[in-house]
């Protein structure tokens, strides 16, 4: 079904008046034209495992935050709010698509299949990679702001050039969408008609700024000025942008180019565990996120669909304490790199220069043997 | 076999060649395509590889080089163009942050075999942002390889091997060379970190690279005119540096002299002089020199020829190098080059 008709913009955006959803608060389904045809097949056991999912990131989330506090990492960017955000574009993704995201993206790590101890040691700062990128096809997590959505667009038009059934998704804030690079990633996969998906978490603060500092419009009509169609979705109902996802991606698979989901969500936790969230924004607004929590609502989704909600909790629960405990082992117990490190893998042909400075380095090192 | 070519044909043949010989090589920038770049560099390829391999981007530095990240992702060898030195500084970040760094984060997962063709230097009698030499910025950058070609030979081979490496390379092109004639042998291999002696000299030594080294090679012919032996270097990469060689000449002549268009402070002449000075300290008979463009902005080519080295500027060097009679001759104090007042601007 032809749902996005290329026009001239607002017309390319759907969503803008209200956040397009398919759960209610109270977890009943509202029927939506056009995600339900995309959530056909999703029974009590697929929505049991996107609880799961969820359950298992939030606890993931919660676990490293605690673990920052108590001194066995040195930073932490919480999550906590976005979990169906990530968890519904991430069940959406093929094995062989590709995710280009930044330093928040935990729930798309988790499914992709990162290593839980490889990735603890970015956050111990151990290492600044965490998992293997060819391996479970997600790029190094990046810090610079909207510089993987450029990454993101150039793997689609390779993968396009290759004619490879493969899809980028590529996932960012809203502080991002005020980058030039995220601008420049818009132009390019548009005149390209690039297979990758714009996933903008819109979780209303880039540290202290409300979006409103990015942006005077709602930031999913932004892309229609490239052509670009644009979905903006309840980024707190995981069935919605699981099925925003799905269109996203079939789209992007079939030749239909790029398409770009604003997920409006929110930020429950401070930037990252250096920051205060009280200078900048007024807890009372919390209220109203924590009524839309993304898990409850699934909860009470499974009740009214008969689901024993007993047991789901428990199997969840077993399944998101095994995983705390295999974080914080690998959080308490990582080996920190040796200083040999410094000079691993800076070039692909060590060169005589920095192979110089190692053993300069190894040296110094050996004379002060004992002395400390 | 060889063929008598200009250094933009002689890059024309290394890109040409490196498409040839590897279907994962393709080549993006603005321009490149139909028209065959500003400098007619790319002339021909996109008619004889097609639009999908000789890409025409959109007007956007920082997108050519992040996508061209994205398609080293995939296995691509991207061969991306920047139009001109002074349009580079859009895609820093990219080039910096990301190019550079995403071996070295992933832990050696990431490879980015990507080059970055740079038209570069000056006495091209151009408007602003069309004469820079800005290598230093990053060469000053770990990760990344910077190279630079003296004759249509250097840029064959080099560019050859540019496009070879596993590790990105900045390829700087001296622009203002580019319609320069030279004979050019494909078969000639050469690699990215090993400096040229290209004049031996029992004297003083001149390190140069890219558009400088043919006017330090006249110098070595007008010096020996006056029984002065001149040594030249062609350093070919700027980073890393190739010390050794250099070393091992000042060992032998005991005088330095360093020559770039780029202006001296913080550059490839503060980098070299400090290394030669760590290493062959002992060696040197007289404090090295340098001529290079002034530490100002590339100013109005009206006048890029008082900016840039020149053949006396290079002599008057080695004059001073070797206590000879030079234009700071009864200027030895340092103070009385020193403006008197500093309070003024003017």
């Amino acid at each position: 079904m032809s749902i996005i008709v290329p026009a001239p913009h607002p017309e390319l955006a759907v969503g803008l008046d209200s956040p397009l959803t398919v759960l209610d608060l109270d977890g009943t389904r509202i029927a939506n034209e056009l995600l339900d045809p995309h959530l056909t097949d999703i029974d009590e056991s697929a929505l049991t495992t996107l609880y799961v999912d969820m359950v298992r990131v939030r606890r993931l989330d919660t676990e490293a935050f605690a673990l920052t506090r108590q001194g066995h990492l040195v930073l932490w960017p919480p999550l906590l709010g976005q979990e169906a955000a990530q968890v519904g574009p991430a069940r959406a993704l093929a094995p062989q698509d590709w995710v280009f995201g930044s330093y928040r993206e935990h729930g798309f790590a988790l499914l992709r299949g990162a290593d839980m101890a490889e990735f603890a040691r970015i956050w111990k700062a151990f290492a600044h990679g965490g998992w293997d990128p060819h391996e479970i096809r997600m790029a190094p997590s990046q810090i610079i702001i909207g510089a993987q959505t450029l990454h993101g667009t150039g793997y689609a038009m390779a993968a396009k050039m290759d004619g490879a059934d493969e899809v980028a998704l590529t996932t960012f804030g809203d502080g991002a969408t005020s980058e030039g690079d995220v601008n420049e990633a818009l132009v390019w996969a548009s005149a390209f008609q690039a297979p990758v998906v714009f996933l903008c978490q819109n979780n209303q603060y880039a540290i202290s700024e409300p979006v409103a500092v990015q942006s005077g419009v709602p930031l999913a009509l932004r892309p229609t000025g490239f052509g670009i169609p644009s979905l903006r979705v309840d980024g707190n109902d995981v069935l919605a942008m699981h099925a925003a996802a799905r269109i996203a991606f079939d789209r992007a698979r079939s030749g239909g180019g790029p398409t770009f989901i604003e997920a409006v969500t929110y930020r429950r936790g401070p930037h990252t565990t250096t920051d205060d969230p009280k200078r900048y924004r007024d807890e009372a607004e919390m209220e109203a996120w924590i009524a839309k929590d993304p898990i409850d609502r699934v909860e009470r989704a499974l009740t009214r669909m008969g689901a024993n909600m007993e047991a789901v909790r428990a199997e969840a629960k077993i399944r998101a304490d095994q995983l705390a405990k295999e974080f914080r082992a690998a959080a308490e117990h990582a080996e920190p790199p040796t200083a040999d490190a410094i000079f691993d893998h800076v070039y692909a042909q060590p060169t005589k220069r920095l192979e110089r400075q190692r053993l300069e380095h190894r040296a110094f090192l050996a004379s002060i043997e004992g002395d400390r | 076999m060889s063929e008598t070519l200009t250094l933009a044909k002689a890059v024309n043949a290394a890109l040409s060649d490196a498409l040839e010989g590897d279907d994962r090589v393709l080549l993006m920038g603005e321009d490149i395509g139909k028209l065959g770049g500003v400098f007619r560099v790319t002339d021909g390829l996109q008619a004889r590889f097609g639009p999908q391999r000789v890409i025409d981007s959109p007007l956007a530095e920082s997108a050519i080089i992040g996508t061209a990240i994205g398609m080293s992702y995939r296995g691509f060898r991207v061969v991306a163009e920047i139009q001109f030195d002074g349009f580079i500084y859009p895609a820093f970040d990219q080039i910096v942050a990301q190019v550079a760094k995403l071996r070295y984060r992933s832990r050696g997962r990431v490879a980015m075999p990507l080059t970055i063709r740079v038209p570069y230097g000056g006495a091209i009698g151009s408007v602003e942002h069309h004469s820079e030499s800005p290598e230093s910025y990053f060469a000053h950058t770990a990760g990344l390889r910077v190279v630079t070609a003296s004759t249509p030979q250097e840029a064959y081979s080099t560019l050859r091997a540019a496009i070879a490496s596993d590790d990105p390379v900045l390829f700087f092109e001296p622009k203002g060379k580019y319609y320069s004639k030279g004979e050019v042998d494909r078969s000639i291999v050469r690699d990215l970190e090993t400096a040229n002696v290209v004049a031996s000299g029992r004297d003083v030594t001149i390190a140069a690279y890219g558009p400088t080294v043919e006017t330090a090679l006249r110098a070595a012919i007008a010096a020996a005119d006056e029984g002065i032996e001149v040594e030249v270097i062609d350093l070919r990469a700027i980073s890393p540096l190739d010390v050794d060689t250099v070393v091992a000449s000042v060992r032998r002549t005991g005088r330095l002299v360093v020559t770039h268009e780029a202006p001296a402070e913080s550059s490839v002449s503060s980098e070299l002089i400090a290394s030669v000075a760590e290493r062959a300290f002992p060696f040197l008979e007289a404090a090295p020199e340098r001529v290079t463009g002034y530490d100002s902005p590339y100013p109005p080519s009206a006048v890029e020829h008082d900016y840039l080295p020149s053949l006396d500027r290079l002599l008057d060097a080695v004059d001073r190098t070797l206590g000879r009679r030079n234009s700071r001759t009864g200027l030895d104090d340092p103070s009385a080059l020193a403006p008197a007042t500093t309070g003024a601007a003017r």
